[in-house]
C-alpha cells in the first residue's frame, strides 16, 4: 500500500469562488500539503504557476479574465520555458459529457464533478502521483495520452499510427469523472 | 521537484505524432507502507470538513444574496452579456457548493437555472417567472433548510422545477438539435 507525503507537494489552487479555496487548501492541508498557493483569476494562476513551479495544479473551470481551460492550454506549451507537464486536476460544477471532452483535449489530466469529496480528490491526486501518462505531441494537441479505451478498431481522421502498442488500458476520463471516487 | 531536465525527457517520433516519456517527477513522494497503517488522510480530511460545518450556513447566505444581486441587476435593466454572466456564475457556484454546504436541493434547483440560461436561445424571451421560481426555490430552500419536515419538500420542489425547465428547454430547442443532445443527455455526476 502507498502513501503520498503531501508535505514534500506544492499545490496551486485556482478558483475564483473564496469558500471554495478555502474548501480545497482545508483538505489539502489535512491531508498533509504545506505549500497550497492560491489564485482567484486565470492570469494571477498562471502567474503563480511560472514562479511557484506547483506539482499539481487544481483548477475550477469558470474564472474571471481567462478561464481554467484556457489556462491549462497556456500551461500546455510545449515550447514553453516553464513546466508544461504538471498535472492539472479540473475541478467544475459542470457535469456535462461534452465538457468533460472539452477539458480533455486542453490537456487536463483529471477531472473532478462537483459536489467535492475528499475521497474524489485524494483519488484524483493519488492518480497523477502514481500513474502518470506520458504526453502526446500532435499537431493540434500536447498534452497527457487521452487513449484510455479499448476501442483498437476507431479509424477516424485523428488515429494515431506507427505504433506497437496502440491501446493504454486505462478507465476514460469520463468514466472516472462519473464515479464518486 | 516537479520538473525533470532536458535529458531525462525522451521522444519518440511517428509519422503523426511524438510520444514523451520522463521519469515520474512525483514518485519521490510515494511511501510504502504496512497495510495496518492506521494512518487515513482521506477520514482525516473529512473530519477537517466538518469541522469547517459552522461556517456553511453563512457562506450559502453569501452565494444566494449575490444570486439575488444578480437577477435583481437584470429585472431592473434587462440582460447584457455581463449581467448574463454574472447570473450564470452565481448559479453554476451554487449548483457546485450547495451540497457540499449542506444543501444539496438547492444544488439541484441551481443546476436547472444554469441549464435555462446556458440553453434558452433568447434569454430576453424566457418567461420572468421561469427565473423568479428558480431563485425563489433557492432562497426557500436555504432559509427553511434546518426544519426536518421541508427536506424532502425541498427535493420534489427541485425536481418539479427541473421538470419545468427542462419541457420549456425541449420545446424552444426543438430546432436546435446540438442543445437538446446535451438537454437531454444524463449529467456525469451519480443522482442523490
Amino acid at each position: 500500500m502507498f502513501r503520498i507525503d503531501f508535505n514534500k507537494l506544492r499545490f496551486l489552487i485556482c478558483d475564483d469562488n473564496p469558500h471554495m479555496r478555502r474548501i480545497l487548501r482545508t483538505l489539502l492541508h489535512s491531508f498533509g500539503a504545506r505549500e497550497v498557493y492560491e489564485a482567484e483569476d486565470g492570469a494571477t494562476a498562471l502567474e503563480m504557476y511560472s514562479h511557484y513551479v506547483p506539482d499539481i495544479v487544481i483548477a475550477d473551470w469558470a474564472m474571471p479574465i481567462f478561464d481554467g481551460l484556457e489556462l491549462a492550454q497556456m500551461i500546455r506549451q510545449p515550447e514553453s520555458k516553464g513546466n508544461p507537464y504538471a498535472p492539472i486536476i479540473m475541478l467544475t460544477g459542470h457535469s456535462e459529457k461534452r465538457r468533460v471532452t472539452v477539458a480533455r483535449d486542453a490537456g487536463v489530466t483529471e477531472f473532478l464533478a462537483k459536489p467535492i469529496s475528499a475521497k474524489g480528490l485524494y483519488q484524483r491526486i493519488l492518480n497523477v502521483v502514481a500513474s502518470p501518462r506520458p504526453f502526446i505531441k500532435t499537431k493540434t494537441y500536447f498534452g497527457p495520452d487521452r487513449r484510455r479505451n479499448t476501442s483498437s478498431a476507431y479509424m477516424g481522421p485523428e488515429r494515431r499510427v506507427g505504433e506497437k502498442h496502440e491501446v493504454l488500458q486505462q478507465p476514460s476520463l469520463l468514466d472516472k469523472a462519473r464515479s464518486s471516487i | 521537484m516537479a520538473k525533470n531536465s532536458a535529458r531525462d525527457i525522451e521522444v519518440t517520433t511517428f509519422a503523426t505524432h511524438q510520444i514523451i516519456t520522463q521519469p515520474n517527477p512525483l514518485r519521490k513522494v510515494l511511501r510504502r507502507v504496512e497495510e495496518k497503517d492506521m494512518d487515513d488522510p482521506v477520514a482525516r480530511a473529512e473530519q477537517a470538513l466538518a469541522d469547517l460545518a459552522g461556517e456553511f450556513k453563512g457562506w450559502m447566505a453569501t452565494e444566494v444574496d449575490r444570486l439575488s444581486a444578480a437577477y435583481a441587476a437584470i429585472s431592473d435593466h434587462g440582460f447584457t452579456k455581463d449581467r448574463r454572466d454574472e447570473l450564470f456564475h452565481a448559479a453554476h457556484d451554487i449548483k457546485g457548493d450547495a451540497a457540499t454546504f449542506g444543501y444539496p436541493a438547492a444544488a439541484g434547483v441551481a443546476e436547472s437555472l444554469c441549464r435555462v440560461i446556458e440553453h434558452a436561445p433568447d434569454l430576453a424571451r424566457v418567461p420572468a417567472e421561469l427565473f423568479t421560481h428558480h431563485i425563489n426555490a433557492i432562497l426557500a430552500i436555504v432559509h427553511e433548510n434546518t426544519k426536518l419536515d421541508t427536506i424532502s419538500v425541498s427535493a420534489e420542489l427541485s425536481r418539479r422545477l427541473r421538470k419545468v425547465a427542462d419541457d420549456y428547454l425541449a420545446d424552444v430547442n426543438r430546432d436546435r438539435p446540438e442543445h437538446l443532445e446535451v438537454i437531454l443527455s444524463p449529467s456525469i455526476v451519480p443522482a442523490e
